[in-house]
C-alpha cells in the first residue's frame, strides 16, 4: 500500500489542503466542543448522531448532509485519542467511500502545535453519495463464530487488560487501545506496531477481527492501527462485545485470581 | 497577599547512574519467541526469565508481573510518567510499590515484556535481576540523608553496591535470592532480616574519625525466618566491597543448591553456626584483599546533591485545608535539614493508577527541592525536602487526586502481598485484607491515636513471608480453614515481631478467620487500652506479653487467645455465608496454588 492510499492523513498534509480547500474536514467531539473551536474548515458531527443510526441508509445520508460525495476528499479528527474519528472514518468505507483518512493527531495535540483553528461554522452545501457497501471490512457476530477456530483467524480485542481478564471472547488476544498510540500521535511507529506484532507472533496474512466494549470505537482504533502497517485482512466486529453477551454467546475468563483488587481505581 | 511569582520550573533532573542495557530487550523477545516454538526448555526459560525480572503469574503461563529495579529507592519524575503510561499500554492501568522499593507491573502478556524492557532503558532503568537467583534490589532507607538519628547518608554506598553487582558474574547464578538493606538508623531500616544489612557508623581510630558500617548478615523472612548477626563491632567503608563479595562468594560455594526450600544463606548461617561463619567470612575477606590482580573498588559518587526549592508560595494564600493537622501529624516526617519535611505518600497496599502516578511526579517536580523521590519500605513513595511553607498546598494538591490518605507513618497503613490478586503460591486475598483493614484503621481515625503509631500491620497471603509478617506488631498469614464440609479463609496471628535493635519474630497466636481479622486487631487494641499503663504504647504492650513480663490482667499471649476465642468459633453457612468467601469473592473459598518461583 502506498502511502496515499494510507488511510491516514498527517497534520502537514492536512495543512496544505485547508489552504487549498481541496477536503472536507469532520470535528467528530460534542456539538459544544466544536462551538468553541475547532480545526479551520472543519464541519461537526457529534459521534453519537452516527451511533443512533449506523444502517448503511443513514450513514449515506449524513454523508450527503455533510456535502461528501463519493470524490470528495475526507479528513476526521477527535479528542479522544483517534477512536471516535476511527469509528467514522470506517463508517464512510463501509458505504464504499474511498478517500476518507484519520488524522494523525487529536484536536488537543493540533491546537497545541500552534495549527490552525477557528470558531466560524463553514457552509455547506448537500450532494450526493452513492452506496456500495464494502462487506470485508466488518464482522458480525454470525461470520465470527463461524471463522474463529480457524488458523489463519485472529481475534483481537482492545479493551483495558481487566476488562479483558474478567471476560472476553474465547480464543481472543488482548491488545489495549493504549498500546496503539505513541506521545503526540494517535498510532504508533509503523516500526512500533511492527515490532508489538512481530512479538505476538500475528503474521502479515492473518484475517484479523478487532472488537471491543459496544459500538466499535478502540476497535476502530486497532483497525487502522493495523491498517497503518499495510495489513490486508482486518474486519471490525462493530457491534462488539455488548453484542456478544447480548446474543449470550461463550464468554471466557481468566480464573482462580483477584486481580480486580490490584486495581487503585 | 496572592501568590507570588513562580519561577519558571527548573529543567527535570537526571539520574546519576543509567542501570538500562537496551541490547537485553531484544534477546527478551527473541528467547519468549524460541520458548513459544518449544525450542527451549521451559525450567531453562523460567530461570532465563527471572533473571531478566519477570515473574510467573497465578495460573497462568500467559501473563507476567515485571518487577522494576529502584536501587536505593531513588525515583525521578519522568521515570514515574513513562510507568504510568507503561502501565496502560501492557498492564492493568495501575502500578504496584512493594515492599523492597521495586516498581510493579502486574498481569503482563509474556510476549510484551520486552516491549517494557524496552521503554525502560528511555528513562534508564532495568527489570534486570529484580528477580531468580541474583542481587535482588539493593535497598536503602527513604530517609537516608535526612533522618535525624542517622551517622551519615549511605545512599551513595548503597548505589555503588548495586552498581557493581548488577550483571556482574559473581552473582548471576547464587544458590538463591540474595538481599542487600542499607539504613539510616536501626529505626527506619531493616537490617537484621536480610543477608546483609548495613548501619552507617563513625568510629575514631588513630585519632581520624572514619566511616564505616555495622554489618548483620544472615537474617532473613521467609518459612523459616531468622534475625541476622552483627560481622564485626566496625567495618571500615574501604571494607565495604570486599566484606560484601566474601559473603558473597562463601554463599556460592557453600550454599545448599539441592534443597530449595532452604537455600538462603540464613539456613547455611544457621546449620553452619555463627561463629564459624564469622570466621570464614573474615578469612575471605583477607583472601579476597589479598589475591586481587586488579585493585577492584567500589565507584562511590558521593557529590552532594543540588538543593533548590522549586517554587515559593506565600503561606498565607493558603487557607488550611480539611485535614490538613492530621495529615502532617501522621504523614510527615521532619528533616535533620532545617525548615524540611519528608511526605510519605500512602497508597493501598501500594498501588497506585498511571494517573496518580502522573501527578505524583508533577508534584515532586514542584515541591522536592532535591528533585526526585524515594520509593518507601511499606509501599509507599516519599517526597523529601519539601519546605515548611509548602505543606499545605501540596496537601491540598495530594487530597485532589486521592493520594493524601493519612496514616503512612502509623499503624493503619497495613503492608499486603500480592496475594490471590497474582501470586501463584497465595491461599487468600492479602492484598485486599491490608486494604481493608487500612479503610476500616482511617474510618476510626485510629491513625490519629499516638498509643498505636509505632505498630504495624503486616500481612503475607501464605506462610511465605513477603508481607513481612513476621516483624510486624500485629502480622498475619493465609490459610484454609475447615468448617464441617466448607473451607473458609483464615489467617494465623503472630504478635510482638520487630525488626529494630530488639528484632525478633512474632509469637503465632491464634488462627482467626478472614472475616474476623478487623474484629480481632479491634478487640487487642481495647484490651490493651484497658490494662495500659501510663506512657504506654500498643508495641511495647504487646512486647512485654510475648516475653512474659507483663503484670496486668493479660499476661500471656495464652490470655490474648482466651479473651479472642468467641471470634474464632466457625457459623453455620446459613447463617453468614460470608463467613466463607474471601475478600473480593462472592462465591465460597477453596485453596488454589500453582507452582512457585520464589525457589527457581
Amino acid at each position: 500500500m502506498n502511502d496515499s492510499d494510507m488511510p491516514i492523513i498527517d497534520s502537514k498534509t492536512l495543512r496544505e489542503k485547508i489552504k487549498d480547500n481541496s477536503i472536507r474536514i469532520v470535528d467528530v467531539r460534542r456539538e459544544q466542543d466544536y462551538q468553541q473551536g475547532h480545526i479551520t474548515n472543519a464541519i461537526n458531527l457529534p459521534l453519537a448522531k452516527l451511533l443512533a443510526d449506523d444502517s448503511a441508509e443513514s450513514i449515506q445520508k449524513i454523508a450527503q448532509d455533510l456535502g461528501i460525495s463519493d470524490e470528495t476528499s475526507v479528513a476526521v479528527y477527535d479528542d479522544t485519542f483517534g477512536a471516535l474519528s476511527s469509528r467514522v472514518v470506517w463508517a464512510l468505507q463501509y458505504i464504499g467511500h474511498q478517500d476518507a483518512k484519520l488524522l494523525d493527531v487529536t484536536y488537543s495535540q493540533w491546537k497545541s502545535l500552534g495549527f490552525e483553528i477557528s470558531t466560524e461554522v463553514p457552509e455547506i452545501e448537500s450532494t450526493i453519495h452513492s452506496v456500495k457497501i464494502n462487506p470485508e471490512i466488518m464482522a458480525t457476530a454470525e461470520y465470527l463464530e463461524k471463522v474463529k477456530e480457524n488458523k489463519n483467524v485472529v481475534i483481537i480485542d482492545n479493551r483495558e487488560r481487566l476488562n479483558f481478564l474478567e471476560q472476553h471472547i474465547p480464543g481472543a488476544i488482548n491488545i489495549p487501545y493504549r498500546t496503539l498510540s505513541t506521545e503526540g500521535k494517535i498510532l504508533r511507529t509503523k516500526d512500533g506496531m511492527k515490532n508489538l506484532l512481530k512479538n505476538r507472533g500475528i503474521s502479515e496474512d492473518a484475517e484479523i477481527i478487532t472488537y471491543c466494549g459496544s459500538v466499535g470505537t478502540l476497535s476502530g482504533l486497532a483497525y487502522y492501527a493495523l491498517k497503518s502497517v499495510g495489513l490486508p485482512n482486518v474486519k471490525l466486529y462493530v457491534h462488539s462485545f455488548k453484542e456478544w453477551k447480548n446474543l449470550e454467546k461463550p464468554i471466557d475468563k481468566q480464573e482462580n485470581a483477584d486481580y480486580w483488587d490490584l486495581s487503585a481505581e | 497577599m496572592a501568590q507570588q511569582l513562580r519561577p519558571s520550573k527548573p529543567a527535570d533532573k537526571q539520574p546519576k547512574i543509567d542501570w538500562s542495557r537496551r541490547q537485553e530487550a531484544e534477546n527478551f523477545a527473541e528467547t519468549v519467541k524460541l520458548f513459544r516454538q518449544g525450542k527451549i526448555d521451559p525450567d531453562m526459560f523460567r530461570r532465563f526469565r527471572l533473571q531478566h525480572g519477570a515473574y510467573g503469574t497465578r495460573m497462568t503461563d500467559d501473563y507476567a508481573m515485571v518487577r522494576i529495579k529502584v536501587p536505593a529507592g531513588q525515583i525521578y519524575p519522568y521515570q514515574l510518567e513513562k510507568i504510568a503510561q507503561l502501565s496502560e499500554m501492557y498492564s492493568i492501568g495501575s502500578a504496584h510499590f512493594s515492599t523492597r522499593e521495586n516498581i510493579q507491573l502486574h498481569w503482563v502478556i509474556l510476549e510484551d515484556v520486552s516491549e517494557i524492557m524496552q521503554s525502560l532503558t528511555d528513562v534508564g532503568m532495568t527489570s534486570r535481576e529484580a528477580c531468580g537467583n541474583t542481587v535482588r534490589n539493593v535497598m536503602c532507607s527513604p530517609l537516608s540523608g535526612v533522618c535525624k538519628d542517622e551517622i551519615f547518608d549511605a545512599t551513595p554506598y548503597a548505589l555503588a553496591i548495586a552498581k557493581f553487582m548488577l550483571r556482574n558474574p559473581i552473582c548471576q547464578g547464587l544458590p538463591r535470592k540474595f538481599k542487600f538493606n542499607f539504613t539510616c538508623c536501626e529505626k527506619h531500616g531493616m537490617i537484621r532480616i536480610v543477608d546483609v544489612g548495613l548501619l552507617p557508623q563513625i568510629q575514631e581510630i588513630d585519632g581520624e574519625q572514619r566511616k564505616g558500617f555495622k554489618i548483620f548478615l544472615g537474617g532473613g523472612l521467609g518459612n523459616r525466618s531468622f534475625v541476622g548477626h552483627q560481622l564485626e563491632d566496625f567495618t571500615p567503608i574501604e571494607d565495604l566491597l570486599y566484606t560484601s563479595m566474601a559473603v558473597i562468594r562463601i554463599f556460592d560455594r557453600l550454599g545448599d543448591r539441592k534443597n530449595m526450600a532452604r537455600n538462603r544463606m540464613r539456613y547455611l548461617v544457621n546449620d553452619m553456626g555463627w561463629e564459624k561463619f564469622q570466621n570464614l567470612v573474615l578469612k575471605e575477606r583477607a583472601i579476597v584483599k589479598a589475591t586481587q590482580s586488579v585493585i577492584v573498588k567500589l565507584n562511590v559518587d558521593d557529590s552532594i546533591n543540588e538543593i533548590k526549592r522549586p517554587i515559593s508560595i506565600n503561606d498565607e494564600s493558603v487557607s488550611i485545608p480539611d485535614g490538613f493537622a492530621r495529615w502532617q501529624k501522621t504523614n510527615v516526617e521532619k528533616q535533620s535539614q532545617d525548615g524540611f519535611n519528608s511526605v510519605f505518600i500512602g497508597l493501598e497496599s501500594g498501588d497506585i493508577t498511571a494517573n496518580q502516578l502522573r501527578i505524583a511526579a508533577e508534584l515532586i517536580r514542584d515541591y522536592s527541592a532535591e528533585g526526585f523521590a524515594r520509593n518507601g519500605f511499606s509501599q509507599n513513595i516519599v517526597i523529601r525536602y519539601v519546605h515548611d511553607d509548602d505543606l499545605k498546598s501540596l496537601y491540598s494538591k495530594l487530597l485532589e487526586t486521592g493520594l493524601a490518605k493519612t496514616g503512612s507513618l502509623t499503624m493503619a497503613s497495613a503492608v499486603g502481598c500480592s496475594g490471590t490478586t497474582s501470586c501463584n503460591l497465595a491461599l487468600t486475598n492479602s492484598h485486599r485484607l491490608a486494604k481493608e483493614i487500612q479503610r476500616k484503621f482511617l474510618e476510626l481515625k485510629l491513625d490519629e491515636d499516638d498509643d498505636l503509631r509505632d505498630s504495624s500491620i503486616k500481612i503475607s497471603g501464605c506462610p511465605n513471608s513477603c508481607g513481612q509478617h513476621e516483624v510486624a506488631t500485629i502480622g498475619f498469614y493465609g490459610g484454609g480453614g475447615r468448617h464441617e464440609t466448607n473451607m473458609f479463609p483464615n489467617y494465623t496471628m503472630s504478635l510482638g515481631g520487630r525488626f529494630d535493635q530488639g528484632a525478633m519474630l512474632g509469637h503465632h497466636t491464634a488462627r482467626i478467620p478472614v472475616k474476623r481479622v478487623i474484629p480481632v486487631i479491634l478487640k487487642i487494641i481495647e484490651l490493651y487500652k484497658e490494662n495500659k499503663q501510663s506512657d504506654d504504647t500498643l508495641d511495647k504492650w504487646i512486647n512485654r506479653i510475648v516475653n512474659g513480663n507483663e503484670s496486668s490482667k493479660i499476661k500471656s499471649v495464652e490470655d490474648i487467645k482466651k479473651t479472642i476465642s468467641t471470634f474464632l468459633i466457625p457459623p453455620k453457612i446459613e447463617d453468614e455465608p460470608e463467613f466463607y468467601m474471601d475478600y473480593g469473592s462472592d462465591t465460597s473459598y477453596h485453596t488454589i496454588t500453582g507452582k512457585g518461583e520464589c525457589a527457581a
